[in-house]
């Protein structure tokens, strides 16, 4: 069955460099799912989540975004709809001076009806948590406030689709979790389809599938699970682990009887506390 | 240089008007040569305000701010003396770098304070020398990765020869690997020259492993100031700020509501394993003697 993205044999070389980018990339993406991406600096996964939108378009190959194809310019507009992209840096997704005029802008862009724009900018910040901060100006939020608000500026749009490239990679903890748990929620309540590029291995683990990008292509992919268990191999890619799977991978090779999957916290202390009993 | 001492230090941000902000209140402590010191609090606790004191990028509102002894507010050249002596390596440093060539990036520091040609090459040398990137002195700044541009930021900073390394942030958005070198730059440039440092960051895990003592912040107040151990033996206390603890000491606090109370601190994996492993021999043992 094809997915709501559709990768297929994908090339994508910028025009300064030497060296292609993507390199003969396939992918299907499920709709509804969250796919989680990690790989290290220059590894690909940002030029990826840009083909996501047809900010890029490759230069061999096509990309599908339910059922449409990127590269044909007439369907630029539909694509843009289905697929909302949240970026790395807050401060450069702001246009407005107050939050809620921020958060309608996509949606008086694409046509909507004033009656219409006020029900989904209303809904959209409420989803996010920051309603109350509707006539807040956005400079003055902290950094997870106004990824909230970029994230509430995408929904408003009604895409099916949310794609996130590092959006977390400027916040502090506190930030992080609320980001986290923002699209968490709206993954659940609302069924998106979420792609969320990261750094961060621990951002990693409630996803159903985690995708490593290593050399313009996908090095592995599996469940969070699957994949942070070949602790070895994720060295290899230049990758960590999560904590939890870190210590359990060091107390198994001192002989203790412990699973490699007890990626949360809770899960790991359960695990161990078990065998300590 | 001696040490850098604050004294009541306070900083309020656009005094009288109807957005005044006290940022920083009462400040006060010593930071002696040579410290490898952390600064963590969440944001707007007063962390980077704190920090901007340092090399008198900021005027205290309240209070001073003391290297080896001497004021360094008390007029224009100690305002200026001081940026040499106190490098700042802000957040995002490689937004700042706009020379043709590495080379003459990191020279540009040098090259202000009116040094010969000749010691401006050998700075340029030795600051490249302590992140790695000699090989990169021909290429614009701009077609490296991150990781390397923010290196070369940071040996725009070192080739100053600052006694106090002042560092916002310096591994943000970095992948492990990056970090890592970052991280290993930093240790090195304090052990060679003896440099004091002082790192913001958010990274619990690794200010839990690196630094000798942490400052912790919060709502414009140093709320904890102690060593690594004595700070995340209350980890209770950081939780309430809203700040992570780092991760080993996360997995404790859960063995810990499941009745494993683990002995000794533990703020580090090297220590939570080993912390584990005598549980599990203590158990065993238990188990043999059955």
């Amino acid at each position: 069955m094809d997915g709501i993205i559709q990768f297929e044999k994908v090339h994508y070389k910028y025009p300064e460099d030497e060296r292609e980018s993507l390199r003969g990339l396939d992918l299907s993406i499920r709709e509804g799912s969250f796919t989680a991406v990690l790989g290290r600096n220059g590894s690909g996964k940002s030029t990826l989540a840009k083909h996501m939108n047809a900010i890029l378009t490759p230069t061999e190959g096509r990309v599908l975004v339910g059922g449409v194809d990127t590269a044909d310019e007439s369907k630029l507009l539909d694509v843009r709809r289905q697929v909302g992209m949240v970026f790395q840096n807050p401060d450069n997704q702001i246009v407005a001076n107050v939050v809620e005029d921020d958060v309608a802008f996509a949606p008086e862009n694409l046509g909507v009806e004033p009656g219409e724009i006020r029900r989904r900018v209303d809904a959209a910040l409420k989803q996010v948590g920051m309603y109350e901060h509707r006539l807040h100006a956005p400079h003055l939020l902290s950094g997870g406030q106004k990824q909230r608000v970029a994230i509430a500026g995408v929904i408003a749009m009604e895409p099916r689709i949310i794609v996130l490239d590092e959006p977390t990679a400027m916040l502090d903890p506190q930030g992080r979790r609320e980001v986290l748990s923002t699209v968490l929620r709206l993954r659940r309540e609302k069924g998106m389809t979420v792609v969320w590029i990261t750094h961060h291995m621990d951002e990693c683990i409630h996803a159903d599938r985690l995708l490593i990008m290593d050399q313009g292509q996908i090095a592995e992919d599996g469940t969070p699970a699957e994949i942070f268990s070949r602790v070895e191999r994720m060295k290899e890619l230049g990758l960590d682990v999560p904590e939890t799977t870190g210590l359990l991978y060091e107390l198994r090779q001192e002989g203790l009887d412990l699973p490699l999957d007890a990626l949360e916290t809770e899960a790991c202390a359960e695990a161990i506390a078990q065998l300590l009993r | 240089m001696a040490e850098i001492r604050t004294e009541a230090l306070s900083h309020v941000y656009s005094a009288g008007t109807p957005f005044e902000r006290t940022a920083i209140e009462a400040v006060s402590l010593a930071i002696p040569q040579g410290q490898f010191v952390g600064v963590i609090g969440h944001t707007g606790s007063g962390k980077s305000t704190f920090i901007q004191h340092l090399n008198a990028l900021l005027l205290p509102s309240g209070g001073r701010v003391l290297s080896g002894g001497e004021d360094i507010n008390r007029d224009k050249k100690s305002r200026r003396d001081i940026k040499w002596k106190v490098g700042l390596v802000f957040q995002y440093p490689e937004y700042q770098l706009f020379e043709e060539t590495v080379y003459a990036d990191i020279a540009f520091g040098p090259k202000n304070m009116e040094l010969s040609p000749e010691e401006v090459d050998q700075r340029v040398r030795e600051a490249a020398g302590f992140v790695g990137v000699e090989s990169l002195f021909e290429r614009s700044p701009l077609e490296l990765s991150g990781g390397q541009k923010r290196r070369i930021a940071i040996a725009g900073v070192i080739a100053m020869r600052p006694e106090v390394l002042v560092l916002d942030e310096p591994t943000a958005g970095l992948d492990p690997e990056g970090c890592g070198q970052i991280m290993e730059n930093i240790k090195n440039y304090r052990e060679q020259t003896g440099a004091t440092v002082v790192i913001v960051s958010h990274d619990m895990d690794g200010a839990a492993a690196l630094t000798e003592r942490l400052l912790v912040f919060n709502e414009g107040r140093l709320a904890m100031d102690g060593t690594p151990e004595e700070i995340f033996s209350r980890p209770e206390e950081l939780l309430a700020m809203g700040l992570a603890v780092p991760r080993p000491t996360a997995i404790a606090l859960a063995l810990k509501e499941r009745g494993l109370e683990l002995d000794g601190p533990v703020y580090t994996r090297p220590q939570l394993k080993a912390a584990i492993l005598r549980a599990w021999r203590a158990r065993e043992g238990r188990a043999g003697t059955c």
